[in-house]
């Protein structure tokens, strides 16, 4: 077993979700039987391997654009999904007491 | 008008000398969807005034003369992890089901200019996380072909949309096997094309390195008139190459006779379905009668490619989704403080496979873990990829079967989240690669099943794969 219950709970905690007792139990089963799937990677030796974080090829490199400011006029459009808005601003619980 | 007829050439063709309208058009897809999608749960959001906005201004160019763009009056379907300004846009989820983006992804935005008429969005797996369109909050979609199997996923609502003749073309996204498989599935062209060769920009990000939108349709031309107009440089989007779009629809038509096919033995393992074998072998047959040669390959990384995708999908994953908040838009879920909120809102807004997904990415990226997993997978990713430049030394072409199993049955493999992640075995490589790849349509299996060829290319060279499958096409006809 390479999953156990603690370590779901410290997961679901990085990860900020609120997990039921049962998703507890599942998830940890499940994790566990993918992370031993996963575990075959140990078997390729990649002693000098470049990690590749991006698929960009020859003539596909990324390219910066200048950093200027640009209007951006859906402040309004923006709001109006919000849960809670309250003009020009997102509301939130208290974070901070004193 | 038959329900399956149209194409975007034989829609021009009507347009220009003005046997159909495009209001006609686009009203005569709506009825279809509205008497169909009940069944196939295809569409979540129709768009029936965006689509007749478009189809008026088609209708003007036609009555003014005007030369017609290339999509003018051809009805599409959008995924619904594609943004679309004022059109809800849930990506199959229930935490934004109220969501309604403030602009239009950039896709979107070309395919309208090119004239096309969006209908609606379609169904899929939430976050585009799933084999089956069975992850979808909204239920599942089903294949047209068989009701009671799965359209594959995780675009199985704009695959089934197609393939019902609810729209002539489809934007779906392939972050490991999500355009092709559902297009084997339900047997329609529908392609990936090269990784950073359409811009992103209003993609609901689900993993950034891997994902990429691509069209469905119901043949090679129309894949590739569709491709035409997404392809290209978008400022808004870093990793969109700045490579020369080639006149796809054009080049489409080029001989392939003396093209070198690589057949990698990896991909006629264990595991395939013995009619999905014998179909694709007589279509490797096929394409050897139209003069092309077949190369062995050997592709030894192969079978590592699932579980490194599936690290490095869920690691940018749990990065990419921790923007759900319930701070700024989509569900809210009240809390006592700040955290409490947050962790509500996405435990109960996110879907069981979203959520094991999280779970599993923040696992793998979190302290102690880190070099094990996201590290390891990001070296084997290097050698899947390495696999593939080296093939593409001695051939043209790569030849596979898309999917090792036709159509499954609905609830068929929900138990095991495993086995599920399976399904995509032949269209993960590719996507770690970032090379194009395409599923066309290679007959059915004795129950009546499509079964899908893929064909991958070389970066950028979806004008070659177009090639094949068009060539594939007509001799198959």
């Amino acid at each position: 077993m390479k999953i156990t219950r603690e370590d779901v709970l410290r997961v679901a905690e990085l990860a900020h979700l609120e997990l039921t007792e049962a998703e507890v139990e599942t998830y940890r089963e499940q994790l566990d039987s993918i992370l031993t799937y996963i575990d075959q990677l140990n078997r390729l030796d990649t002693q000098g391997v470049e990690p590749m974080a991006q698929s960009l090829a020859a003539g596909g490199d990324a390219q910066l654009r200048e950093d200027v400011v640009a209007a951006s006029p859906v402040a309004g459009d923006v709001l109006a999904i919000a849960p809670d808005p309250s003009k020009p601003y997102f509301r939130v619980p208290k974070v901070i007491d004193r | 008008m038959s329900a399956n007829g149209w194409s975007v050439a034989s829609i021009r063709s009507a347009l220009t000398c003005r046997k159909v309208s495009a209001r006609e058009l686009a009203a005569d897809f709506l009825s279809r969807i509205e008497k169909r999608n009940a069944e196939l749960n295809a569409f979540l959001t129709l768009s029936p005034e965006r689509a007749m906005a478009a189809a008026d201004r088609v209708d003007g160019m036609v009555s003014r003369g005007e030369a017609l763009p290339p999509l003018a009056g051809v009805p599409v379907a959008i995924k619904d992890v594609i943004s679309t300004r004022g059109t809800r846009t849930t990506c199959g989820s229930r935490i934004l089901e109220n969501y309604v983006p403030p602009y239009d992804a950039t896709a979107v935005e070309r395919l309208e200019r090119a004239g096309a008429m969006i209908l609606g969005k379609t169904n899929c797996d939430e976050f585009a996380m799933g084999s089956s369109t069975e992850n979808s909050a909204y239920g599942p979609a089903r294949n047209p072909v068989a009701l009671d199997r799965v359209p594959g996923g995780s675009s199985g609502g704009s695959a089934a949309a197609v393939t019902a003749g609810l729209a002539v073309a489809a934007l779906g996204t392939d972050t490991g096997g999500s355009i092709r498989q559902p297009g084997a599935l339900c047997g329609i062209p529908a392609m990936m094309p090269t990784y950073g060769r359409v811009s992103r920009y209003g993609l609901i990000a689900f993993a950034s390195s891997l994902d990429r939108i691509g069209p469905f349709a119901r043949s090679a031309a129309d894949v590739a008139t569709v491709l035409g107009v997404l392809a290209g440089h978008d400022a808004n989007d870093s990793t969109s190459a700045r490579v020369a779009v080639p006149d796809y629809a054009k080049e489409i038509a080029a001989p392939v006779k003396g093209l070198r096919l690589g057949i990698p033995d990896e991909y006629f393992g264990e595991g395939m379905d013995g009619d999905v074998r014998s179909r694709v072998e007589v279509a490797i047959e096929r394409l050897k009668s139209l003069g092309c040669q077949t190369v062995p390959l050997k592709m030894p990384h192969s079978s590592y490619a699932i579980a490194t995708y599936y690290i490095v999908a869920t690691a940018e994953a749990s990065s990419n989704l921790a923007r759900y908040d319930g701070v700024r838009y989509g569900l809210r879920v009240p809390g006592t403080n700040l955290l409490e909120m947050y962790k509500k809102s996405r435990g109960r807004g996110f879907g069981p496979e979203v959520k094991r997904r999280i779970m599993l990415g923040t696992y793998a990226l979190s302290s102690g873990y880190y070099e094990a997993y996201y590290l390891k997978a990001q070296k084997v990713r290097a050698l899947v990829a390495r696999d593939f430049l080296e093939a593409f030394q001695q051939v043209d072409a790569i030849v596979t079967p898309t999917s090792p199993v036709p159509a499954f049955r609905l609830g068929e493999r929900t138990a095991d989240p495993l086995q599920m992640y399976l399904a995509d075995i032949y269209t993960v490589t590719g996507s770690l690669a970032g090379v194009p790849g395409i599923s066309i349509p290679c007959g059915n299996t004795s129950q009546g099943l499509p079964v899908g060829l893929q064909i991958f290319g070389a970066h950028f060279q979806e004008a070659r794969v177009l090639q094949l499958a068009r060539a594939y096409e007509q001799a198959a006809s």
